[in-house]
């Protein structure tokens, strides 16, 4: 283990006796760090072939009222003194804050266990042994292959002088592939804690079969379709909308949500919680002052109900906080950060039978909000988009743009697969499942 | 630092390496924003490492540490050595580099005051001044400001003898008003959305923009989209403010030139390209008054991508890549220089910190100023719809079809501004577009803005791009597709 628990009370015994040496109590500190290699590789061979390990410490002081940050990676007991002195600085420069609470005290924080000794030494050969396998599989479909695989171990440590000591060490690997044919593609990407989890030959296979089952692909007319939308696409579409789902953002008047807390804003079908120790979530149990983090419900039976609160949000709404704040100080207050969607029992297969005409989406891209409270969303389609014509897929199909209200498409949910553990490029991880939905707005077709 | 790159550098010249690059970066940064009447994030970082790249049996390899021990820089050289060998295993050939010089040489961003010289209290209260001025107007609901600013300093020593020391400053300001009313939200930002303005300045930026000045149209302009009426569906002529044809050049002309997407090297995530390599010096990319360059020296102005060597240690150069409407340049690497028969490269590799390995960036990718004046450009149709600054951006992983939304619009009628417009959006296909152009303003017009966020790469890398427009006309514009039922 790079940074292990009593090394970060160690650094954190020397930020405490120099604050104190400033006539400071009150200190916090976030030890982050780690290590994490990738291995990218492209037109069937590793291209850019990477490793990193760093550890930083991030100092908050707080004292009369004012409160500041700052943050060093240089560890010797000097620099320590000097990141002490430096985040003390301006913190006296600051006017007091009635508003700014005290330090967070100590709470159990929930046992969740996701560092792998395995994952954490992988090596670059072995690495290279699964993209070279994978590279295999796609390129004797006759296509090329694109994609990466990485793994990381990381320490996210939070202590501060009213006793709060919480410490989580995870594991984590990715693997990701595009496998293109003359003028079609297909993608596939995973992640989990231990990379004994993943299958990047499977993913190798799911790509190239849909790289060679979208060639030749036919231009449609934009317009409303019935869509199936695979998981990925799931994630990094309905991911767009939790930062919403924060006291602070509601009471700033930027959430979709404000003034519509306990309305049914989705079907009856969508049940969404935030849950920090669900078996397929990533991520410390606890947040950015060191509160743990409680299950949020945060939509039921399609109702808006449970909203995430940092501390300072609780206070002045007389709630409890929830245990999803962000480091102090900052201007965004909270959000959930791991959530679930329910999932139902329609694979994406019974999806695809029942559906008469409609568009299946491998992948969205680009992904932008047009509009805030709306929550109109833009994008592109990408690398596996198909349609399907009475029950089966017919061809691949040109990408599409859309502009989609998510309210709206959350309202038109008509199937949901079993969730899984997704894994995107626009939304952090989630569970999610997979969706058909009737009425899903393309308003542009592009050229491939 | 310097002896920490030698010494680096020492350590990863293994037998067997045929090339080997360290870069030691030590990162100063200070940001500091408001919210509603108080300071909201205060803030100061430190940060140093080293990375080592070496190029051995035809495949790079590539460690970045923080440990600056001896051992560290050797653990970090062996295992950069260990990664390219283990590269082999799936290579379909070698590695080869465009020539390039020893460069010995020191530069640093000419700054007239140094931002780190100004005490934090002090840009608090300028940046309280301006909430007080935009939350003078009772409908702002939410008034954010913000500045930072980074010293960034450089040693890079390669294994043909280069080494250079490069310091960077960059500072950026800006400032949004929110209005939220009735179940709608509006917003005005100043001097551009993505926290405003950013250039390789020092603390002078803070003071060129007139920002206490400014804040009472920017919050009566939030307010008033409000009652506003929705920005028209249909065709019509557009006109571009700088800063979002900045993002326009950015989205459409920036990223589809990076030759390494182009050979495939983002296919996995950021995309190619449709600027595929039989289409240099013969497709008409716009109208023949579109002229850009990507230009990364000092003399093309304090922008984000502005530097003396680029961090492969190759000099910061200025090419075409649109001359009178023709497609004539990319942005090249040693490598990618190499790949496509090129002599050189032109010096656009750019690494986001010491950890990451340098790739193909956006230096300053800008569009060159026109002859109009800005009433030519305004006068020059009877009815146009005019956007000011970006609110979203969206283009597909190839860069043709892209849409953009704006802040706010205006209908233009014979030059004038006949009414306020909300939600503006337009799209496209990229090469239309640009060959749609037929008015851009001249010189006195033109700002060179500055891009912070720009992401690329696995991992993922940040990097500020800087875009150079004045404001311009294009013809028959598919407008408001955003909104369309």
């Amino acid at each position: 283990m790079l940074i292990d628990a009593a090394r970060c009370q160690a650094i954190f015994d020397r930020v405490a006796d120099a604050a104190r040496a400033l006539g400071i109590a009150d200190a916090e500190a976030i030890v982050t760090g780690g290590s994490s290699a990738l291995t990218r590789f492209a037109n069937n061979a590793i291209h850019q072939n990477v490793a990193e390990r760093g550890v930083h410490v991030s100092v908050r002081l707080q004292t009369e009222g004012r409160t500041a940050r700052a943050t060093t990676n240089l560890l010797d007991d000097a620099s320590i003194r000097q990141v002490v002195a430096e985040a003390a600085a301006l913190t006296r420069l600051q006017e007091p804050d009635p508003e700014l609470l005290p330090l967070a005290e100590p709470a159990p924080v929930p046992d969740v266990r996701r560092w792998h000794a395995a994952t954490a030494c992988v090596t670059p050969a072995e690495r290279a042994q699964a993209v070279g396998e994978a590279i295999r599989i796609v390129e004797s479909a006759g296509q090329t292959a694109a994609g990466i695989y990485s793994t990381a171990e990381t320490v996210f440590a939070l202590l501060n002088s009213r006793g709060v000591f919480a410490y989580y060490p995870e594991t984590m690997a990715q693997f990701s592939i595009t496998a293109m044919a003359a003028d079609s593609s297909g993608w596939a990407k995973g992640s989990a804690c231990s990379h004994h989890d993943l299958d990047p030959a499977a993913m190798a296979l799911s790509a190239a079969s849909k790289a060679q089952a979208s060639r030749d692909p036919l231009e449609l007319p934009a317009g409303a379709y019935t869509v199936i939308l695979e998981p990925a696409a799931v994630l990094d579409l309905a991911g767009q909308m939790f930062g919403d789902f924060s006291a602070t953002a509601i009471a700033d008047g930027r959430s979709f949500l404000r003034d519509r807390i306990g309305e049914k804003l989705f079907g009856e079908n969508v049940s969404i919680t935030d849950d920090a120790c669900h078996s397929l979530q990533a991520g410390p149990p606890f947040d950015g002052e060191g509160v743990p983090r409680r299950k949020l419900a945060l939509a039921d039976r399609g109702v808006v109900r449970e909203i995430a609160y940092c501390r300072l949000a609780a206070h002045t709404a007389g709630a409890a906080p929830t245990g999803h704040g962000f480091p102090l100080p900052n201007e965004y207050g909270e959000a959930p950060m791991n959530i679930v969607i329910a999932g139902g029992a329609t694979p994406i297969d019974t999806m695809v039978a029942s559906t008469e005409r409609g568009i299946l989406v491998t992948r969205l891209w680009y992904i932008r909000e047009v509009d805030p409270y709306e929550k109109i969303m833009t994008g592109m389609t990408r690398d596996g988009t198909f349609l399907i014509e009475d029950g089966r897929f017919a061809r691949g199909v040109r990408n599409f743009r859309f502009n989609q209200a998510l309210p709206e498409m959350l309202s038109n949910v008509e199937a949901l697969s079993p969730a899984v553990r997704a894994s995107g490029e626009e939304a952090f991880d989630m569970v999610v499942p997979a969706m058909k939905v009737r009425g899903f707005h393309f308003t542009e077709v592009t050229r491939f | 630092m310097k002896q920490l790159a030698l010494d680096a550098l020492d350590a990863a010249m293994h037998p067997g390496v045929a090339y080997a690059d360290t870069r030691v970066v030590e990162i100063r940064d200070r940001q500091v924003s408001t919210k509603n009447g108080k300071a909201a994030h205060v803030s100061s970082g430190v940060s140093m490492g080293l990375a080592i790249r070496v190029l051995a049996q035809g495949c790079w390899g590539f460690a970045a540490t923080d440990d600056l021990t001896r051992e560290g820089i050797q653990s970090a050289a062996a295992l950069a050595l260990e990664i390219a060998r283990a590269g082999t295993s799936a290579k379909k050939h070698d590695v080869t580099l465009a020539p390039e010089e020893k460069h010995e040489a020191t530069w640093v961003s000419p700054i007239r005051v140094d931002p780190f010289t100004i005490p934090v209290d002090r840009n608090v209260a300028l940046l309280l001044e301006v909430d007080r001025e935009l939350r003078r107007n009772p409908g702002v609901t939410l008034a954010e400001a913000a500045m930072s600013f980074e010293r960034r300093r450089q040693i890079f020593a390669s294994s043909l003898g280069s080494v250079i020391d490069q310091t960077r400053y960059q500072s950026g300001v800006g400032y949004a008003a929110l209005a939220y009313k009735d179940g709608e939200i509006q917003k005005r930002s100043y001097p551009n959305s993505f926290g405003g303005q950013h250039q390789l300045k020092g603390y002078e930026l803070i003071d060129e923009w007139d920002l206490v000045a400014n804040a009472p149209r920017i919050a009566e302009e939030a307010v008033a989209l409000h009652a506003a009426d929705q920005c028209p569906e249909g065709e019509f002529d557009l006109i571009l403010d700088s800063s979002q044809l900045g993002l326009q050049i950015h989205e459409s002309v920036g990223h589809p030139i990076e030759l390494d997407r182009v050979l495939g090297s983002e296919a996995n995530y950021a995309g190619m390209s449709f600027l595929t390599l039989d289409q240099l010096r013969r497709l008409r990319y716009g109208s023949e008054i579109v002229n850009v360059v990507c230009d990364a020296r000092p003399a093309h102005g304090p922008g984000l991508g502005t530097f003396a060597f680029d961090d492969e240690g190759v000099p910061a150069q200025s090419t075409d890549i649109i001359r009178d409407g023709l497609f004539t340049g990319y942005m090249t690497s040693r490598e990618t220089a190499a790949a496509v028969g090129e002599t050189r490269s032109n010096g656009t590799m750019r690494a986001d910190g010491w950890s990451r390995m340098p790739l193909i960036r956006m230096t300053n990718v800008s569009l060159k100023p026109g002859r109009q004046s800005r009433d030519e450009v305004f006068g020059g149709t009877d009815h146009a719809i005019y956007m000011e600054t970006n609110r979203s951006w969206s283009i597909d992983d190839k860069r043709y079809n892209f849409q953009f939304g704006c802040e706010i619009g205006w209908e233009i009628r014979h030059g004038k501004r006949v009414r306020m417009l909300k939600n503006p959006s337009y799209s496209g296909i990229t090469t239309e577009f640009w060959n749609a152009c037929e008015a851009i303003a001249g010189p006195g017009h033109w700002t060179l803005w500055g891009t912070p966020n720009c992401g690329k790469g696995q991992p993922e890398q940040v990097m500020g791009t800087g875009h150079g427009a004045s404001p311009a006309r294009f013809r028959r514009i598919k407008i408001g597709g955003a909104y369309a039922d």
